[in-house]
């Protein structure tokens, strides 16, 4: 999986720069199903899913300009994209969204600290399952599945403290783990 | 492009941050929300890092099988113009604020004393306004009935609860009383979302509140 998530970012690149099409065919084969699967799991059906997955994906393709490998990771960065497009679905006015970072043409770029954020991505995944299991289902439900705090009480019958606790101590382990992760 | 600022010491609370983006915050304080983490790169830090964790949850999860004709469908749209970019930051007011601009500056309207005033969105949800207080000027004593959030662009203000810089937001509950005053220097501008109508006590009569829509 190391080695999956590095060629992501690299052929997100490709697609930033290059506006490469054979990279941007694999992005889709590799996210299109997993973001489907998400879109199924929050209750969307079949075709309605398929059709968000769509717009998220020509979102990446069109917002490319703006993936910085400093900052993020191709997983964690189409994730946010799928998440904005997620929750305009269900509401009146599309979410504020902050200004985008300014391009800096003249920076080289810091391939030290593009490895670094690539090397802390690929052990997110591993720091996340050295979580007890209620702090690991905690952030999964907050940063996954996105349901919000008051939501996950009702859904599991524990109070509202409870949940918040679980979240902060959760990510606060995070912290300790990964350098750059600043929850 | 707006200056981002790295000396912000008030930032939005993780209970905030995480109803932000689960789209759940009413509209006006997502909009200071994204103000705020378009002026501060530890907030904006702070989101991307929970952008990061869904991501690795992602390469993990569960796939479903895409239709036959998705793929070819998608690199056929590639050809297609992208949509119109959103509207940029301008002089103190970042992007989201533009946007909820109509990317136009300012319409100000006068509230007496110098202060002024421009409502930007107002429905059962809450209300959001751009305030603009002369120097030394305070901003009529006020409580309010929910939550308050108000974030500095211009300028600075003080209250009991402390002083407050370009980037800084103030969050206040409705067991504040407050007078904030605007610093010395530039004009203070800020943006300031409420949930409920604010209650002026000396301004103006609670009547003209509804006339007047502060």
């Amino acid at each position: 999986m190391t080695k999956e998530l590095s060629d992501l970012s690299r052929d997100l690149i490709a697609v930033r720069d290059l506006r490469d099409r054979e990279a941007f065919g694999r992005l889709f084969d590799y996210f299109a199903p997993r973001l489907k699967a998400q879109l199924l799991r929050s209750g969307l059906r079949d075709g309605s899913a398929e059709d968000v997955v769509q717009d998220v994906m020509l979102a990446v393709w069109h917002k490319a300009a703006q993936f910085d490998p400093h900052r993020a990771d191709a997983a964690g960065w189409i994730y946010g994209i799928a998440r904005n497009r997620r929750i305009d679905l269900a509401r009146r006015k599309p979410l504020s969204q902050p200004e985008e970072m300014p391009e800096l043409p003249s920076v080289e770029p810091d391939a030290g600290q593009v490895l670094a954020l690539q090397q802390e991505a690929e052990h997110l995944a591993a720091a996340l399952a050295r979580l007890t299991p209620e702090q690991a289902e905690a952030l999964r439900a907050a940063y996954f599945d996105e349901i919000p705090h008051s939501r996950i009480s009702e859904m599991t019958g524990l109070p509202l403290g409870t949940i918040k606790s679980r979240i902060r101590l959760g990510l606060d382990r995070l912290r300790h783990e990964l350098r750059s992760i600043a929850p | 492009m707006t200056n981002r600022q790295t000396d912000i010491q008030h930032h939005i609370s993780d209970d905030l941050l995480d109803a932000y983006r689960t789209g759940t915050l009413p509209h006006a304080f997502s909009v200071v929300v994204a103000a705020h983490i378009s002026l501060c790169d530890e907030c904006r830090a702070r989101h991307e890092a929970r952008d990061m964790i869904g991501g690795a949850l992602l390469a993990g999860a569960g796939t479903a099988a895409i239709s036959s004709g998705a793929r070819d469908r998608i690199m056929a749209a590639l050809e297609a113009p992208p949509p119109p970019p959103a509207p940029r930051g301008s002089g103190v007011f970042p992007a989201p604020v533009m946007a909820e601009l109509g990317g136009r500056p300012p319409r100000w309207r006068m509230l007496g004393g110098g202060i002024r005033q421009q409502i930007l969105s107002a429905d059962r949800e809450g209300s959001l306004r751009l305030l603009y207080i002369p120097p030394g000027k305070a901003v009529p004593e006020h409580g309010h009935r929910g939550l308050e959030l108000t974030l500095v662009l211009q300028g600075s203000f003080a209250d009991s609860e402390g002083a407050f810089r370009r980037g800084d937001v103030e969050t206040a509950h409705d067991d504040i009383d407050h007078q904030p005053v605007a610093g010395p220097g530039e004009p203070c501008i800020c943006l300031a979302a409420t949930d409920a109508p604010l209650r002026f006590h000396a301004m103006l009569p609670s009547l003209l509140q509804p006339i007047f829509r502060i």
